[in-house]
């Protein structure tokens, strides 16, 4: 049985929830078996905020992802708590302008993106998450490339049109991102 | 068919219980349910209907005592604490025989306790909450489908048998967004007659009311609701078995334990052990004969739960103590890993056929 379970960790207010959100939808628009799980609570509200996606050929059981096959940590808490649940063989994207660490773990492929320092330059401070998403897309091949526009479009509403470019301009950067 | 989107659980109640008709819904704020209240909020004004922030939980589920004496479809929503606060309006309205939904999002306890999911309201749910001789309808669903499907059931059930009814969900389940379609439900119809409507000077007034002075007619009272709690529970009991066909060892679980064990039996069936689930949705009635039936053939069971072991104990009366069951339990707002769950299905299968 295919199952990809992804795990997004970071700070609240960096856009957790979101880019799993973006994952999630291509799973509904692929017709997979899809879950979305956030932490809720204070975490949204400025601590550490955290997101299970799981995609599946069959009905997934757990929603909770313990030992992800992909880990996106967007700080230095998150790659601490995280980076040893990752399964063997698996891959971690680290937002390299945030964690200064690099990943111990020697039996995973690791990738350092400087999102938020890209996202910065780029005059798109909020969307590091989207090019973190982008890099994912490239490496992992998770989501059909296709969809992207069509997801875009569909979660981030009519009323802040303007995002709905920088989002995809934000992915694009990500997926043309080479370490 | 309608289309598949993507939902939370909590707005995936909001809108089944408004495609079941219901258009009267009363509540309080409280995570980690808190999107029923505010689906319901953005939804009720623009199809005629009436969402009321009421100012406590007690006062919200009297609301509801108003509404369904009217014969209306009537729903509430809270975790844990705010469904002790509603208890003794439940209580009302199992006395006074009306049929309403009652939400609870989970959450741990006692007390104020925490955020996390928890199935700890387990007792209260099934053993009514307040105070007197009744049950809920109970159901758990384990799905945001579920969540969809068993809304619109619990109305008609509710109101097939005059009482109130419970979904017991918890914090993950309401939070958790699944692929969704909310298609068009069924709205059964049962007899209303006995529905607050104004006589127009055609009938005799009728009567809700829950109180009594004379012992041996509220003693009838109990037991005339004790005939249709006997017919509940012959006909109403659901559940779903999971590679049971040629089990040895059986899981019991419901809601989000059973997502959680379902990860467990995959991984044992890969070591060999033939293990399966049985899945109450159903909570009251319990699922009592299909668990005792299945005592003929399984060695053991492992009651996975989020709480201390509430359903255990059910799950001993079901299958009169035949068998050893064990538990994998975490409590708090903690959920047990698969890998908990898969050491005690490991467990049991070392100490079944030991009778």
């Amino acid at each position: 049985m295919a199952q990809t379970q992804m795990l997004f960790a970071g700070f609240g207010g960096q856009g957790i929830l979101f880019s799993g959100k973006f994952l999630a939808y291509d799973g509904l628009f692929s017709d997979k078996q899809v879950s979305w799980l956030p932490s809720y609570g204070p975490e949204m509200r400025g601590g550490t905020a955290s997101c299970s996606v799981v995609f599946s050929d069959e009905i997934i059981g757990s929603p909770i992802v313990s030992a992800p096959d992909i880990l996106v940590a967007m700080n230095l808490p998150s790659l601490d708590k995280y980076e040893e649940s990752v399964v063997p063989g698996g891959k971690i994207f680290v937002d390299s302008s945030l964690v200064e660490r690099k990943v111990s773990r020697t039996d995973v492929t690791t990738y350092y993106i400087p999102a938020t320092k890209i996202a910065a330059e780029q005059e798109m401070p909020t969307l590091a998450n989207m090019i973190l998403v982008g890099k994912l897309i490239r490496e992992t091949g998770i989501i059909g490339e296709e969809n992207i526009e069509k997801i875009i479009d569909k979660i981030v509403s009519a009323r802040h049109a303007a995002l709905k470019d920088l989002n995809k301009k934000a992915i694009a950067v990500g997926l043309a991102y080479k370490d | 068919m309608a289309d598949k989107v993507l939902m939370k659980g909590n707005e995936a109640i909001a809108e089944a219980a408004i495609k079941a008709g219901c258009m009267y819904y009363f509540g309080y704020p409280i995570t980690p349910q808190t999107e029923v209240a505010a689906y319901m909020a953005k939804r009720m004004p623009k199809i005629g209907g009436t969402f009321l922030q009421a100012e406590s939980e007690i006062a919200a589920i009297n609301m509801c005592i108003g509404v369904a004496s009217t014969g209306k479809r009537v729903m509430t929503s809270s975790s844990s604490p705010g469904i002790s606060l509603k208890a003794e309006g439940i209580s009302y309205m199992a006395g006074c025989d009306l049929p309403a939904l009652i939400v609870n999002v989970q959450r741990g306890g006692p007390g104020l306790g925490g955020i996390q999911p928890s199935q700890s309201d387990y007792y209260q749910a099934t053993r009514g909450g307040g105070h007197g001789d009744y049950h809920l309808f109970v159901v758990a669903p384990a799905s945001v489908q579920e969540m969809v499907s068993l809304t619109a059931h619990a109305f008609n059930v509710a109101e097939k048998y005059r009482v109130p009814a419970m979904l017991l969900a918890d914090g993950t389940l309401g939070q958790m967004m699944e692929p969704v379609v909310i298609d068009e439900v069924e709205i059964e119809e049962h007899d209303k007659s006995w529905a607050l409507t104004g006589t127009k000077c055609e009938r005799e007034h009728n009567v809700i009311n829950s109180l009594s002075m004379l012992p041996e007619e509220l003693e009838q009272w109990n037991i005339d609701r004790y005939e249709r709690y006997a017919k509940m529970e012959k006909e109403e009991p659901m559940w779903e078995e999971y590679m049971m066909e040629d089990a040895d060892i059986c899981v019991v679980a419901f809601g989000i334990a059973s997502r959680v064990s379902r990860n467990a039996i995959k991984a044992a069936r890969e070591k060999g052990v033939k293990v399966g689930m049985i899945r109450p949705i159903t909570l009251w009635p319990f699922p009592k004969e299909v668990l005792l039936a299945s005592t003929d053939k399984v060695k053991a069971y492992v009651t996975v739960e989020l709480n201390m072991g509430q359903m255990a104990e059910d799950v001993e009366l079901a299958t009169h103590c035949r068998r050893p069951i064990l538990k994998a339990n975490r409590a708090g707002g903690c959920i047990p890993s698969p890998e908990q769950v898969l050491a005690q299905i490991e467990a049991a299968n070392e100490l079944g056929g030991e009778q």
